[in-house]
C-alpha cells in the first residue's frame, strides 16, 4: 500500500513528462493524460479505502527516517482529498478535451495545456500527501507554477493583465509560506509536521502567535479569505472554461486544506478561534455582497465561491470534531459542486455565446439540458434540502450549536443569511439566462437587474459554438457526483467524522510518523540552533 | 540561537527595498522586487542554521563543529524555484511589453500561425529568427503608421482601451 503513496505524485509527473515529448501527436498525448489521471484516480480511491482500515500510510522516502528526510503521510483526510480532487482533475480533462476537439486547439492548445495540466496535478497531490512544511511548500508552488502557465494560456492581452496580478500576489503568499517556514525551523528545530505538532506547545505564547499568523496569511491568501481575496473574482473569470473549473474547485481549497492541517496539528488549543471566527463573518458577507452586483456569471460564481470559503473557516474555528467533520464534507461538496457549475458556465458561454446575464435569455426552451444542468447545481449550492451543501451548512450549524457561544449564534445568522442571498444571486440569473423569453432581452427592465454591474473587460461579442457530446457527459457525470454526495451523504459523513477524528488530536498523528515514539530524537539534531529557539 | 547581525540587517535591508519597489507600477520593478524579497527569505532561512560552522560533510570534523545542514538544503530548493519562476516573469512581462507596443493588434497577430499545417508550424518553430523579425517589423509599421498614442503609458491602459484601439486601427490617420 505504502508505494502507491509516492506513485500517486510521480505518475502524473512521468505523464506529464510522456505528453510533453508527445508534442504534435495529439490523440497520443489525450490518452496519455486521460490514463495517468485515470490511474491517479483508481490509486487514491484504493489508498482511501486501505487507508480508511488499517490506518494512515506513512513513507520515508529513501528510507531516510522523519525529522530527517522527507517523510510522506496519507490520513483519512489526505487520502479523501486525493480521490475528490482526482475526480475532478479527470473530468475536468475529458471536458477540455470535448472542447478542444470542437475548437482545434485555440482555447486549450494540446501541446502546452496536458504537460501543464498533469503537473498541476502531480503539485496538488504532492501537497495533500505532504508530511513535511517544506514539501507542502513544493507541492504549492508545483502547483502555482502549472497554474500560471494556464492562466495565461494563449498569452492575449487580457490574460497577461491578470496572470500578472495573480502571479504577484501568490509570489507574495509563497514568499511569506517560506518566511514562515524559515522561523518556524528556527523555533522549533525541524520542518516535519508531526515534530512541530510536538514542540510547538513548548513555544512561549507570543512565538506560537506569530508563527500561527504568518501560516494564517500565507494560506488565507491561497484560499482567498477576505481580505485577501480582492485577486480571486479579477483573475479566475478570465482562462479558459476549464481551466476556470479545475482553479476553482480545487486551488483556493488547498489552502484551507493546508489551513485545516496546521490548524488542528500545531495548535489543538484553537488558538485563533476568535480571529478566524471574525473573518469568515466577513469572507461570507463581502464575498455574497459582490457576487450580488455581477452581471457575469462566471464572476457572479467567483464571488460565491470566495464567501463559501467562510463556511470552512467557520468550521475551523469551532475546531470541535463534529464540526471539522462537517468542514472536511463541506469542502468536499464545494469542490464538486463549483467544478460542476463553471463547467457548466463554459456550456452556457458556448449555446448563449456570452456569459452576460444581460445579454442572455431564452436558454431553457433552446439547450434544456445546459438549464438542467445549471438548475441543480444551484440549487445545491444555495444549499437547498435535501442537497449535500444543505446537509453540509446544517451539519456546521449543529457543531456550532453544541459550543453555543454568542458569536457562534452571530456566524450562524450570517451563514443563513449568505446561504439565503446565494440562491437569490443564483435564483436570478436562472431567470434572466434560461427563464426570461429571448424576445425579452432588449429593453428588458426588473427590479432585479437594476444593481447588476458588468464585467469590466466583457468584449461583448456573441459567438455561438457548438457542444461536443463529450463536454456534456463530463458536465454530466460531475453533477451526477454531487447528487451522490447527497443520496450517500450518511456514509460519506460517516467517513470524514472518522477522518476529523484522526486529525482533531495531534497525537495519533505523531504517532503514526514515529511509532517508537520520538523520545529518541535528541532535541540536539538541530546542532547550535536549537539551545535558544524554544527554552 | 546565535546569529550574524551584518546578516540580519542585510536581510531587513533587502526586505524593505524589496517590499518598496514591488509595489511599483511597472512590472520590470515589481520583478526586481521579488527577486529582492525571495532572496531576503533565502537569507532568513540561512540565518536559522545558527552559528557558524565547518561543513557538514563527514571528513574526521567533529559533529560540533558542524554548521546545520538543513537550512542549506532548503534553500537551495527555493532558489532554484525562484529562478524558475524569474525566468517565467521575464517571459510575462516581454509578452505584456509587446502587447502594450501593438495595442489591440497584439491580439490577433498570433492568429497568423492558425492556419498552418503541422509542417509550416515545425518550420516555423525552427527558426525563431523569424519571429523575432516578425514582433520587431510590427512594431515599426506600427510607430510608422498610428504610433503617435503610444506613448510609455503602459498596459492597464493599452489594454483597457481595447475598444478605443480597435476604433483608431480602422482609422489610423485619426489617431494623430
Amino acid at each position: 500500500m505504502t508505494a502507491l503513496v509516492p506513485l500517486i505524485v510521480c505518475l502524473p509527473l512521468l505523464g506529464a513528462a510522456v505528453a510533453l515529448i508527445l508534442g504534435r501527436r495529439r490523440r497520443l498525448q489525450v490518452l496519455v493524460s486521460v490514463l495517468s489521471l485515470t490511474a491517479a484516480t483508481v490509486m487514491s480511491a484504493v489508498l482511501l479505502v486501505l487507508v480508511d482500515r488499517t490506518g494512515p500510510a506513512v513513507v520515508q522516502v529513501g528510507g531516510w527516517e522523519a525529522p530527517w528526510g522527507i517523510v510522506l503521510v496519507v490520513d483519512r483526510l489526505s487520502a479523501l482529498m486525493l480521490l475528490i480532487s482526482a475526480l475532478m482533475l479527470l473530468g475536468v480533462l475529458l471536458f477540455a478535451v470535448g472542447q478542444g476537439i470542437i475548437d482545434g486547439d485555440t482555447e486549450t492548445p494540446v501541446s502546452i495545456f496536458h504537460p501543464t495540466y498533469l503537473v498541476l496535478a502531480a503539485g496538488l497531490f504532492n501537497a495533500f500527501v505532504a508530511g513535511d512544511l517544506f514539501s507542502m511548500y513544493v507541492g504549492f508552488e508545483m502547483l502555482l507554477s502549472a497554474s500560471y502557465v494556464l492562466l495565461t494560456l494563449g498569452g492575449t492581452g487580457a490574460r497577461i493583465r491578470v496572470g500578472i496580478t495573480y502571479i504577484v500576489v501568490s509570489l507574495v503568499s509563497s514568499i511569506l509560506f517560506l518566511s514562515a517556514i524559515a522561523l518556524i525551523y528556527g523555533a522549533t528545530g525541524t520542518v516535519t509536521l508531526a515534530l512541530i505538532a510536538e514542540r510547538m506547545p513548548d513555544l512561549p505564547a507570543d512565538i506560537q502567535l506569530i508563527l500561527g499568523l504568518l501560516l494564517l496569511i500565507a494560506f488565507g491568501v491561497k484560499a482567498a479569505v477576505f481580505p485577501m481575496s480582492f485577486w480571486l473574482p479579477d483573475s479566475y473569470p478570465t482562462a479558459p472554461a476549464p481551466v476556470t473549473a479545475v482553479f476553482a474547485g480545487l486551488l483556493t481549497k488547498v489552502g484551507v486544506y493546508a489551513i485545516l492541517r496546521t490548524q488542528t496539528l500545531f495548535f489543538p488549543d484553537n488558538q485563533f478561534s476568535m480571529p478566524l471566527m471574525i473573518v469568515a463573518a466577513l469572507t461570507l458577507l463581502v464575498g455574497i455582497l459582490g457576487a450580488l452586483a455581477q452581471a457575469d456569471i462566471k464572476r457572479l460564481l467567483s464571488f460565491t465561491l470566495v464567501s463559501h470559503i467562510g463556511y470552512m473557516l467557520f468550521g475551523i474555528a469551532i475546531g470541535t470534531p463534529l464540526a471539522i467533520a462537517a468542514t472536511i464534507f463541506y469542502v468536499v461538496h464545494h469542490i464538486v459542486v463549483q467544478t460542476t457549475l463553471f463547467l457548466t458556465t463554459g456550456l452556457i458561454d458556448r449555446v448563449g455565446g456570452t456569459t452576460s446575464l444581460s445579454r442572455l435569455g431564452g436558454l431553457l426552451r433552446s439547450s434544456p439540458l445546459v438549464a438542467i444542468l445549471f438548475f441543480l447545481g444551484a440549487l445545491n449550492l444555495g444549499g437547498i434540502p435535501p442537497f449535500s451543501g444543505f446537509l453540509g451548512k446544517i451539519a456546521l450549524f449543529q457543531a456550532g450549536t453544541i459550543v453555543g457561544d454568542p458569536i457562534i449564534y452571530v456566524l450562524i445568522g450570517v451563514g443563513a443569511l449568505t446561504s439565503l442571498l446565494t440562491l437569490y444571486a443564483l435564483a436570478r440569473a436562472w431567470n434572466m439566462a434560461f427563464w426570461r423569453p429571448k424576445q425579452q432581452v432588449t429593453d428588458y427592465t426588473s427590479s432585479m437587474s437594476v444593481s447588476l454591474v458588468e464585467d469590466p473587460h466583457d468584449e461583448g461579442i456573441v459567438v455561438k459554438k457548438t457542444i461536443s457530446p463529450l463536454m456534456i457527459g463530463a458536465t454530466t457525470s460531475m453533477l451526477v457526483l454531487t447528487l451522490a454526495l447527497t443520496v450517500f451523504a450518511g456514509p460519506i459523513f460517516d467517513l470524514t467524522t472518522r477522518a476529523a477524528a484522526n486529525i482533531s488530536s495531534p497525537s495519533t498523528y505523531i504517532s503514526a510518523v514515529f511509532p517508537n515514539g520520538t523520545g529518541s530524537i535528541a532535541e540536539s539534531n538541530v546542532g547550535t540552533n536549537f539551545e535558544g529557539g524554544a527554552k | 540561537m546565535s546569529a550574524s547581525l551584518t546578516l540580519v540587517i542585510v536581510m531587513a535591508v533587502m526586505y524593505a527595498a524589496g517590499v518598496y519597489v514591488m509595489l511599483e507600477r511597472s512590472l520590470t520593478r515589481v520583478l526586481i522586487g521579488f527577486l529582492l524579497v525571495g532572496n531576503a527569505t533565502n537569507l532568513l532561512i540561512f540565518i536559522m542554521s545558527g552559528r557558524p560552522g565547518s561543513a557538514p560533510i563527514v571528513t574526521g570534523a567533529s559533529v560540533e563543529d558542524m554548521v546545520d545542514p538543513i537550512p542549506q538544503v532548503l534553500m537551495l530548493t527555493a532558489i532554484v524555484i525562484n529562478f524558475g519562476i524569474t525566468a517565467l516573469l521575464l517571459a510575462l512581462i516581454y509578452r505584456s511589453w509587446w502587447l502594450a507596443q501593438l495595442g489591440d493588434e497584439g491580439d490577433t497577430l498570433t492568429d497568423e500561425h492558425a492556419t498552418e499545417s503541422d509542417d509550416d508550424a515545425d518550420a516555423t518553430f525552427r527558426s525563431s529568427a523569424d519571429d523575432d523579425d516578425a514582433v520587431a517589423e510590427s512594431i515599426d509599421e506600427f510607430e510608422r503608421g498610428d504610433g503617435a498614442t503610444s506613448d510609455e503609458d503602459t498596459v492597464s491602459t493599452k489594454t483597457d482601451a481595447a475598444g478605443r484601439a480597435a476604433a483608431s486601427a480602422s482609422h489610423p490617420g485619426d489617431a494623430r
